[in-house]
């Protein structure tokens, strides 16, 4: 919904802090996860992250959130699906290009950045990779779960893990 | 400028130590000129002489020319077909790429085949949104934005590979360009987006039309102070203007041309001269001395759509190029003219 999304970029450093407490809890828990089967969890978990970020974020499943790189707007609420940045069309008003009713996500963005930690607030400034389309419509949660593994196993076997595909998220 | 190894038409220049591309628009900026470009105004036809026509009117002003892709959103004669009729007689182009209407695959492919063509300077666009042109129902693709498909045009470049990972045999030599709109919001976020495309791989930039000198002053400052005008990776801005046909029409523009700021006091001054038209050339011309002055400022882009014949006059009166001639065919070399070039024509029917 366009004003809980508002009231979520608005509070942006609590969402970090949220997300920054259920990330490592719900990532502990991957020998849950894989005894349950990450398959098998794949649909009602994703459910539940759409449900709850669709409501929060206007999130529309992409699957490689990146709502902590853009200062807890969805990018994909962009009708260019900008996620680097914004357009060079925004008008004087701050408003969308496109969609000239909706405050342009990349003003909400930059604002929603400048309200987080530093260190949170600073990874607007990193360039992110296209979306990957096979992942759309998957659990963010999830794959950010896998991937910590990987990590840690990797960091275990003493290799230097390789450059993970897209920044966790919330 | 003279090169002791101009181009053959149609063939590329030695890549010098240091540069990316056979182009000219990079030695030339390398080389600290205060360089000149233009956008051709592609036609709604199959016709390659008019390719050509619209062309030669530039010639001896610039240094290289932009071919747009669908700019406004409005359908025209391809980006990658304006460049290769170009660059086959010689002249150097910037190929526009927007990621409104095709997808990663299909971008990829046009990028080497412009390359292959001749085109040494690709320009990262996202592209307008498909609501401001003639076709509203069009889907708009936008698989990639301009950051990551400057990336991906890097990647293909220097590393040699698809964004597969797949090799490709012979890399694109091409030299990168973003565009940067400093006058509108997020006015703060700006330089530092400015930064993030250079981390992608952007080496000269274009910015929208400057109407605003106090914007641009601020903004020049601050990409300054960020450090992307130094060094080796350092970028190289080239600052928007065009002149505007009447006060109505630069109403008309602020309206309804996504992204084009015009303070109030620059339509108040067109709308107070006698002659709006040739006023709004003088502003232009006002505003390109003043944008000169600018510390770090590296050149013009002048968009004179519908206006093309005001280029040499601006470029001519406001001395920028400083007694340069840049290259275009026919200029050591009369055999080379441009087929279509009024010097050209004159020729023939003498
Ligand atoms: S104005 Fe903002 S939200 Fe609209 S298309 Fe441009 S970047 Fe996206």
């Amino acid at each position: 919904m366009y004003s809980v999304r508002r009231w979520a970029v608005r509070h942006a450093r609590l969402m970090e802090r949220t997300y920054n407490v259920f990330e490592p809890l719900f990532t502990r828990l991957d020998p849950l996860w894989r005894r349950l089967g990450y398959g098998r969890l794949e649909k009602p978990v994703a459910a539940v992250e759409r449900g709850l970020k669709g409501w929060l974020f206007d999130c529309r499943m992409c699957g490689q959130c990146a709502l902590s790189s853009t200062g807890m707007a969805c990018p994909m609420n962009c009708p260019k699906n900008l996620r680097n940045g914004p357009c060079g069309g925004v008008r004087a008003n701050g408003h969308c290009e496109v969609k000239p009713d909706m405050k342009c996500v990349w003003v909400e963005a930059w604002e929603g950045s400048q309200r987080m930690t530093e260190q949170g607030g600073a990874r607007i400034h990193q360039v992110q990779p296209p979306v990957d389309f096979q992942f759309q419509n998957t659990s963010s949660w999830l794959r950010v779960s896998r991937q910590k593994r990987q990590e840690r196993l990797i960091a275990r076997s003493g290799h230097t893990p390789g450059q993970s595909h897209g920044e966790p998220s919330a | 400028m003279k090169f002791d190894d101009e181009p053959i038409p149609g063939y590329s220049l030695p890549i010098l130590p240091g540069h990316y591309s056979p182009g000219r628009l990079e030695r030339v900026l390398r080389a600290g000129c205060f360089a000149v470009t233009t956008e051709i105004d592609p036609p709604d036809s199959a016709d390659p002489a008019e390719v050509l026509k619209r062309a030669a009117i530039f010639d001896g002003y610039v240094d290289a020319i932009n071919a747009t892709d669908g700019s406004g959103a409005n359908c025209h004669m391809s980006s990658v077909g304006v460049c290769s009729l170009l660059t086959r007689v010689g002249y150097a182009t910037i190929l526009q790429i927007s990621c409104r209407d095709r997808n990663r695959i299909a971008i990829q492919g046009e990028i080497l085949g412009a390359a292959a063509m001749g085109a040494c300077n690709i320009l990262c666009l996202t592209g307008d949104g498909v609501q401001a042109g003639d076709h509203p129902g069009a889907k708009p693709v936008f698989d990639l934005d301009s950051m990551s498909l400057l990336e991906i045009a890097r990647t293909m470049r220097d590393e040699s590979r698809f964004q597969s990972g797949r090799k490709l045999d012979l890399p694109p030599r091409v030299f990168l360009g973003a565009a940067e709109n400093p006058f509108v919001p997020p006015l703060d976020f700006r330089p530092h987006r400015l930064a993030k495309k250079v981390a992608a791989g952007a080496q000269f930039i274009q910015t929208q039309y400057c109407f605003d000198i106090d914007l641009l002053r601020n903004f020049m400052r601050k990409v300054s102070d960020l450090g992307l005008l130094e060094g080796p990776d350092r970028v190289f801005i080239l600052v928007g203007v065009g002149p505007l046909a009447s006060a109505r029409a630069a109403r008309w523009i602020r309206a309804n041309v996504p992204g084009v700021h015009i303070p109030d006091a620059i339509i108040e001054r067109i709308e107070g001269a006698q002659n709006q038209k040739a006023e709004g050339v003088a502003v232009c011309k006002d505003l390109i001395h003043q944008i000169r002055q600018i510390p770090g400022v590296s050149g013009v882009h002048v968009m004179a759509y519908r206006q093309e014949h005001t280029v040499a006059e601006i470029i001519e009166q406001t001395g920028v190029l400083a007694g340069r001639v840049p290259w275009y065919p026919g200029r050591d070399n009369p055999e080379e003219l441009n087929p279509e070039s009024p010097d050209a024509l004159q020729e023939e029917t003498l």
